[in-house]
């Protein structure tokens, strides 16, 4: 497996630990973790060693600024992007992108994205023949980060959703 | 999931492993191939992982093989590794996939640098996580 996240927030941190940690206990032979912030990377090798897992491998980088070999490809890709904050549009697509190019053909990506980008991203991923399930419908707190955001967090609807190859069956 | 039970305490931080740098390349702006990166290793230890024959050979067609033999041979752990791997890219013999699980799994580079093999820029490996991240120019 890979977990790439970004943390935008206090709240996201928790999901990059939860998420190594759990693939490994899902049975995962090995999982690489690309993260830039320290903090996170902190929060992840207490859980690693509170936990006692192995075969867990840490890398500290900008996941959209990383490169792995093409011909090394990962069975499952869980990614926690940022969502799009105001001088980083798109940022959310990108971590998209990563995590597709480095999937095995038969390969699945497990994704968090705002809900109200929902259509965009099934649109997008049906017109490379890939499906998207919405498998949880969440809320992430985001705390005040910047000057012009006015309330001290917010609610975000945000969907976990799980990419593979085949169609979207309309209505899911 | 069962919780294992240890004898001795065991440090079981992140760690840095061979297979890491297998997979990693550089990128540095205007780089052609940028693999494999050049390391150093100033700390290193040697533990033991739990061996899965069908884990070693799924990841054999996905390796660099040349660069994982010249990497452990830097290391001085390669022994017993196959020079080429063969054209079906598995093996039958445990004894040779626990060689090859050996030096994917149970090396494991603490401290240390890796190089970009182009640029000359080097990246800090501490307590087994290398800081690839780059900086706006780069």
């Amino acid at each position: 497996a890979v977990v790439s996240t970004q943390s935008t927030g206090t709240s996201e941190p928790d999901v990059a630990s939860s998420v190594s940690v759990g693939s490994v206990m899902l049975g995962a032979g090995s999982v690489t973790c690309i993260e830039i912030d320290s903090d996170a990377i902190a929060d992840l090798q207490q859980n690693i060693e509170e936990f006692e897992m192995e075969n867990i491998e840490v890398i500290q980088a900008d996941v959209t600024r990383f490169s792995v070999r093409p011909e090394f490809k990962f069975d499952t890709v869980i990614t926690n992007p940022p969502f799009g904050t105001k001088n980083n549009e798109g940022i959310d697509m990108k971590f998209l992108d990563v995590a597709l190019s480095s999937l095995t053909p038969s390969g699945t990506v497990y994704s968090f994205h705002k809900t109200s980008t929902r259509d965009f991203i099934v649109r997008r991923m049906d017109s490379k023949g890939l499906s998207v399930e919405v498998l949880a419908e969440m809320k992430f707190k985001i705390p005040q980060m910047y000057k012009q955001h006015k309330k001290k967090e917010v609610l975000v609807d945000v969907d976990f959703i799980r990419i593979a190859a085949g169609s979207t069956v309309k209505g899911s | 999931y069962q919780r294992r039970v240890r004898e001795a305490v065991v440090s079981t931080q992140s760690t840095g492993k061979l297979l890491t740098h297998n997979m990693m390349k550089s990128h540095c702006k205007g780089v052609v191939n940028g693999f494999p990166l050049k390391l150093t290793s100033t700390q290193m230890d040697v533990k033991e992982i739990e061996f899965n024959p069908d884990f070693v050979n799924r990841m054999l067609s996905r390796l660099e093989w040349p660069a994982l033999v010249q990497i452990a041979n830097q290391l001085g752990v390669g022994e017993g590794l196959p020079e080429m791997l063969p054209e079906e890219q598995q093996f039958e013999d445990e004894d040779i996939l626990k060689k090859i699980h050996h030096v994917l799994l149970e090396v494991d580079v603490i401290e240390g640098e890796l190089e970009c093999p182009e640029t000359g820029r080097k990246f800090p490996i501490s307590k087994g996580i290398p800081d690839m991240r780059l900086n706006e120019e780069e």
